[in-house]
């Protein structure tokens, strides 16, 4: 057995390496000790059949987090979509996953809305059974809440409410206690501030 | 390309009405299509009638798909054209499944159309019905489900554009066969313009200035060139042999980009990477400023990350974004074609003027001491035939030639890389990314297609070569003398290597068991066989191969237990070289769980 020697200099910028962040391996990218970060992004994608697979598909061939994901089309001459994706990952994930979804070949444009400062919505619905004093409560707290009643029973409440994300995380806790029976949510809506269009 | 004249509109007004099958026809003609490689079945009949109408595209006739998609691939990586395969539906489809995802992972230009079952019966688990476009979603570059015959022409031109352009890769059409028989209007390819897809190609001026600043001033530069400069064209082969002409810089380059430097050059330091040279790995782990032109920073080339070249500062040239900054961190991240960016980068240093850079010279006598350890070097043989000796002896009768190599995947194809050298690009086609057995004897053939007069030779393994070996028939119908030249160590060696260096000298079905008579195969097929197991009577054998007009299968007994060194463990620096034969466990825990 012949081992090669390690030269001078590459011992030395071996023992520079070890302040290095980056992981041992390509196969341990993501056990990076980097901060995990939320992100919002939208896609304007040409609403093209298969268009929702093929970015569906990127994220689970790669490994990458889909916390939510919204889709319309919001042009029919232009035949466009946006799809709004709330991912996570660190700063190095985040990055490539926005690299990632524009080699698509539908994929016009991908926004970063939490990074360009954009408003993300959420519509919930929240159904809440009870009586008594539990039942005037969760009325009362959908009023700070701002959420509409849209249907009653004598023993229970749907609330259509909604905000960021956070607020209905909020108002779902609240009413957890109250007799919270189950929740549907619409995942993160997002558009740009100002007088532009998006992107 | 192809005038407009007679069928004009997109509006449909004055185009020319044809089926769909004759418009796949008169669309592969106007994209300048000469050659197809395909297997007939149900859903294409239609096509196949229009090819039979027809005498300006040929079709090469396979005998497994998987064979037709790696003829389109060598057709294409020897051409620099676009490669086309035709399948059927439904198993034609899915054969070519392999070839489709070889040539994402290595960006190949490659349009593949199939069958589909007509559109009513979409969905309803017809016969010889399969998800098409749901299976190679995860492996083209883009795929297609013609509904509509009056889309197909524009979907076949944007097809064509979207397979060349950019970072090239493999895109599926898929048309059912109700519309094949459909009439519709004939457009032609006019100037494409895709909505969404726009690649950038020309790099942004700061970035070259940044670049030419950083090497200005290195002591220590490389330049680590890949695929990408050969699927730019020649004229980038050209930019980069500039730009290391006038730079003096040294050159090292990955498995996909042998070729595109001159290995004749003094500059040349061999392939990088897991079994690459001993001077190539140390001058990428301790230059001081790397340029990265067309590569992708594998994890083949760079071994353990956080050793990998800790000191340097980093100028990445790519076509796709997204390959910057995936493994390694770019310092000066520029995004365009290979070409333009390496001429702009000839261009900015020679408006530098005469502006003296620091001294090159203890640089390059580093490296000429750690080439001096010949790391290549193996202990000869008399009695059996080495298989480094093998391939040093077929490049000696070769060089001459007008020779293009394909190889499959193994030892074989890591001394191929490590002893046949290589002068001009496209003349070099082997599966990097995917490393499919079975990928050299059809590629060869697409090679031999494409190029009728020159020498090509697959140097194959005993193992690999059995996986697509069909396609010698396909050889001999289209009189295609394609020379296949195992080096027969009776092994899956590569495999075996790593059972021997990693997991404890178990050989778990790794052997090579009831070989076919090589010899006998060949004449079955109606081949020429060859056999040799003497360094004496090698070269004889080789002559006799390169002067036979006819395929030749050519069965070189070689060294059983040979191993393929140097040899850069899984997950071990590049500095960490392994030079000989071993067999302790210098490879880490770590190390064994990788690929
Ligand atoms: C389709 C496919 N299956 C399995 C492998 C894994 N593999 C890599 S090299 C190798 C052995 C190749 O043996 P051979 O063709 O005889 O070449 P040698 O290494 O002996 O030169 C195998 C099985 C592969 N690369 N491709």
């Amino acid at each position: 057995m012949t081992k090669a020697p390690k030269s001078p200099r590459a011992q030395k910028s071996t023992a520079r390496s070890g302040v290095r962040e980056d992981p041992a391996s390509a196969y341990d990218m993501t056990d990076a000790k980097e901060q995990i970060e939320h992100r919002t992004l939208a896609c304007i994608v040409d609403n093209e059949p298969g268009v929702l697979a093929r970015v569906v598909g990127l994220f689970s061939a790669r490994g990458y987090n889909i916390e939510s994901l919204t889709v319309a089309e919001i042009d029919r001459n232009a035949h466009q979509s946006r799809i709004t994706i709330v991912t996570s990952g660190t700063n190095h994930i985040l990055e490539q996953i926005e690299q990632q979804l524009l080699r698509l070949v539908p994929v016009a444009r991908v926004i970063d809305v939490t990074q360009s400062g954009g408003i993300e919505r959420e519509l919930a619905l929240v159904k809440v059974a009870g009586q008594g004093e539990r039942r005037v409560e969760a009325l009362r707290i959908s009023e700070i809440f701002r959420a509409r009643v849209i249907d009653t029973t004598n023993e229970s409440f749907i609330f259509e409410v909604t905000g960021a994300s956070m607020k209905i995380d909020q108002f779902v806790e609240l009413m957890r206690p109250l007799g919270l029976v189950e929740v549907s949510r619409t995942g993160v809506l997002s558009i740009q501030r100002g007088k532009e269009k998006g992107g | 390309m192809s005038q407009m004249d007679g069928h004009t509109g997109r509006d449909g007004t004055q185009a020319e009405m044809l089926t769909g099958a004759e418009i796949v026809l008169r669309a592969l003609t106007d994209q300048g299509v000469d050659t197809i490689f395909g297997y007939p079945g149900g859903a294409v009949l239609p096509i196949y009638d229009a090819i039979h109408a027809q005498d300006r595209v040929r079709h090469i006739l396979v005998r497994h798909e998987q064979g037709a998609g790696h003829m389109a691939e060598g057709y294409a990586r020897s051409t620099g054209k676009c490669g086309v395969a035709l399948a059927t539906s439904g198993p034609g489809a899915t054969n070519m499944v392999t070839p489709i995802a070889d040539a994402l992972m290595d960006s190949i230009p490659m349009v593949v159309i199939t069958g589909q079952v007509p559109t009513h019966l979409i969905g309803s688990d017809a016969f010889q019905e399969a998800d098409t476009v749901g299976i190679t979603r995860a492996c083209t570059k883009h795929n297609y489900l013609v509904r509509d015959v009056n889309d197909l022409a524009r979907i076949i031109h944007e097809a064509f554009y979207i397979a060349t352009s950019g970072r090239p890769g493999p895109v599926v059409i898929d048309i059912p066969k109700n519309v094949q028989f459909a009439r519709g209007p004939y457009v032609g390819p006019g100037a494409i313009e895709h909505r969404t897809y726009r690649p950038r190609t020309v790099p942004v001026d700061h970035r070259i200035e940044e670049a030419v600043a950083l090497m200005a001033k290195a002591e220590r530069p490389i330049i680590y060139s890949g695929g990408g400069v050969i699927n730019s064209g020649p004229k980038a082969s050209e930019a980069l042999r500039e730009l290391a002409r006038v730079t003096g810089f040294p050159v090292t380059s990955t498995l996909m980009g042998l070729g595109a430097f001159p290995a004749s050059s003094p500059q040349w330091l061999g392939m990088l990477g897991m079994h690459g040279s001993f001077e190539a790995n140390n001058a990428m782990h301790d230059c001081d400023v790397m340029i990265c032109v067309g590569a992708r920073f594998d994890d083949r080339v760079t071994g353990r990350l956080d050793a990998f070249s800790p000191g340097s500062k980093k100028i990445h040239i790519d076509i796709d974004p997204s390959s910057i900054n995936k493994n390694v961190r770019a310092d000066v991240p520029i995004v365009a074609d290979c070409g333009e960016a390496l001429s702009a980068l000839v261009a900015a240093w020679g408006a530098r003027g005469r502006q003296k850079g620091p001294d090159l010279s203890a640089w390059r006598e580093q490296i000429e001491q750690w080439r001096a350890r010949k790391c290549f070097a193996y202990p000869g043989s008399e009695a059996i035939i080495k298989p480094q000796y093998a391939i040093e002896r077929l490049y000696a009768l070769t060089r001459d030639r007008d020779v293009y190599i394909t190889t499959e995947v193994g030892q074989h194809q890591m001394w191929a890389a490590q002893f046949f050298h290589f002068d001009q690009p496209n003349r070099w086609m082997t599966s990097g990314g995917l490393g499919t057995m079975g990928y050299g004897l059809p590629a060869a053939v697409g090679v031999q297609a494409a190029h009728p007069s020159a020498l090509v030779i697959d140097i194959a393994g005993d193992a690999s070569v059995q996986m697509t070996m069909q396609e010698i028939s396909t050889a001999i119908q289209h009189d295609l003398p394609i020379k296949i030249f195992i080096l027969n160590n009776e092994w899956m060696g590569m495999v075996r290597q790593w059972q021997q260096l990693l997991h404890g000298e178990r050989y778990s079905h790794s052997y090579s068991d009831s070989l076919p008579d090589f010899v006998k195969l060949a004449e079955a097929y109606g081949a020429h066989g060859i056999r040799c197991d003497s360094p004496a009577g090698l070269d004889d054998a080789i002559l006799e191969m390169i002067n036979t007009p006819r395929p030749v299968i050519f069965d070189c007994r070689v060294e059983k237990a040979e191993n393929c060194f140097p040899m850069i463990p899984s997950g071990a620096a590049h500095n960490e070289m392994i030079l000989g034969a071993i067999t302790g466990n210098e490879i880490g825990e770590a190390g064994k769980v990788l690929v």
